[in-house]
């Protein structure tokens, strides 16, 4: 499980986060929506790391991050996964060799182990004969694919999703939110989903956070999303022609 | 801080020796083309210019093979060369670097618990300061090379005359070649140092990565040329 306590951040004059707290639990989809420029990104590269808060506490599984020595928080981050919104593969290596580089670093595995744990991860997320192709060679959904495999590889704890559907048709998009629903089930990883895309909010919306200004605005999942009297919310979700057009038949 | 923060423990020796050779390949062997062509067509040159300059029964003809081991040992070869390769390596590793910014490739290494500086930047400073010294070798020899050819090949000089001119005062010309190699040596470290940290710190997108790849040729070039005024200071006076 990971928490995140109180926390504020600003770059110069402009607060990004204010006072959000919020608890992403162990086996479940947790996401992070809200409007671009919500703060949502923000919020991930702070409980990642790549970002230092001003104030506030990031616990993974109780342990404050912040206050961990470096050879800690190197082996929480080799806990981590992480799929961001381009794929962000090595353009110099293969498939095959973006999967196996995390083994390759942190592991002493054999080549021919390392093989086996790469293609079992490829097949996995339905990649198969691309090994020897290169980022450049294969489709935009096909390389998310491949990032959700490097992503595994290690057996991660966490696995954070920087907008895994953008970019993508509607079709290819369902087989990734599903592909990370099911990937979190079967290695029971506190999972981080950040979206603003609804599609993925009513599929695997388990856990949902909305950020509204910086602010934690409201908390819920993805059947309370579709009733909430929140305001803020509303105007999020039904801001879709199809989504109004259907709470209308509904009413 | 840029520098400092290279010099950690790698997280796997292996790992980190194929990405020097990779780097010593890339950014040397990759380089020996353009250095050879254009070394061969400058020597040459520098033997026609100074035998048409130095047309005189007074001074011997093997004045014009001294001059053209002078120009290319001590100014050509490091100097004009490292210049050449701060334009070839300096914007390849600056674009390179930069790319994997904006793409957040650097991100997805950072997260992994990788020291990027070390990874990335560690491996191209060390493959370039023992791999340029050798390019610039080979850079004096096709540019003797291609003075013998012009001398042969336009009568200008005898052949024997060019090549006891470039073999005249053999004790100058060890010291000479190693005033190079120090030299080169330090326009390697500035040429990978400087592209480098206007790579890494890109932000932005395409445009920004264009921005940092020609800051890096500029910034490498001029203060290549200030090294190379101050080490002539200290080495040769």
């Amino acid at each position: 499980m990971i928490e995140v306590k109180n926390i504020d951040k600003s770059f110069g004059n402009i607060q990004v986060l204010r006072d959000v707290s919020f608890k992403f639990e162990r086996g479940k989809t947790n996401l992070v929506i809200g409007q671009s420029g919500s703060g949502k990104s923000v919020l991930t590269k702070c409980i990642i790391g790549l970002h230092a808060p001003e104030n506030g506490q990031i616990l993974y599984d109780g342990v404050d991050f912040s206050a961990m020595k470096k050879k800690e928080k190197k082996t929480i981050r080799t806990q981590i996964g992480m799929l961001f919104q381009g794929g962000a593969l090595f353009d110099s290596l293969s498939v095959i060799e973006n999967v196996i580089f995390p083994l390759k670093m942190f592991t002493k595995m054999s080549r021919k182990e390392m093989l086996e744990r790469a293609n079992f991860c490829l097949e996995r997320v339905d990649i198969i004969d691309k090994n020897n192709l290169f980022p450049s060679e294969i489709s935009g959904g096909m390389q998310k694919r491949v990032a959700i495999a490097r992503a595994i590889v290690m057996k991660p704890k966490y696995l954070f999703c920087d907008e895994p559907n953008s970019g993508l048709d509607p079709l290819t998009a369902i087989l990734i939110d599903n592909l990370i629903k099911e990937l979190t089930e079967e290695y029971n990883m506190t999972t981080v989903v950040i979206t603003h895309d609804m599609n993925s909010v009513l599929e695997i919306g388990e856990n949902i956070m909305f950020i509204y200004k910086g602010n934690n605005h409201w908390v819920g999942n993805k059947h309370s999303i579709i009733t909430t009297p929140n305001k803020e919310v509303n105007d999020f979700v039904y801001s879709s022609k199809f989504l109004k057009l259907f709470k209308e038949k509904m009413n | 801080m840029m520098l400092l923060s290279m010099f950690t423990k790698p997280e796997k020796l292996s790992v980190y020796w194929t990405r020097l050779m990779d780097e010593m390949v890339q950014l040397g062997v990759k380089s020996l083309g353009i250095v050879i062509l254009m070394s061969a067509f400058m020597g040459a040159v520098i033997v026609i210019q100074s035998a048409t300059a130095i047309d005189s029964a007074w001074i011997p003809d093997y004045t014009v093979g001294f001059t053209a081991k002078q120009s290319i040992i001590l100014e050509f070869s490091p100097t004009i060369m490292s210049l050449i390769l701060a334009g070839k390596v300096g914007s390849n590793i600056a674009s390179e670097l930069g790319s994997m910014r904006v793409t957040e490739q650097i991100d997805a290494l950072e997260i992994m618990g990788i020291n990027t500086k070390a990874y990335l930047i560690r491996p191209k400073i060390i493959a370039a300061v023992f791999i340029f010294p050798v390019v610039i070798i080979f850079s004096m020899a096709f540019g003797f090379g291609g003075g013998w050819l012009a001398a042969f090949g336009t009568g200008l000089i005898p052949e024997e005359q060019y090549l006891v001119g470039i073999q005249s005062f053999y004790d100058d010309n060890l010291w000479m070649i190693t005033y190079a190699l120090i030299k080169t040596t330090v326009f390697a470290f500035i040429i990978t140092s400087v592209s480098s940290y206007h790579g890494y710190y890109t932000s932005g997108g395409a445009l920004e990565v264009g921005r940092s790849s020609t800051n890096a040729v500029v910034y490498s070039s001029v203060l290549i040329l200030l090294a190379n005024l101050l080490l002539t200071q200290l080495l040769l006076i």
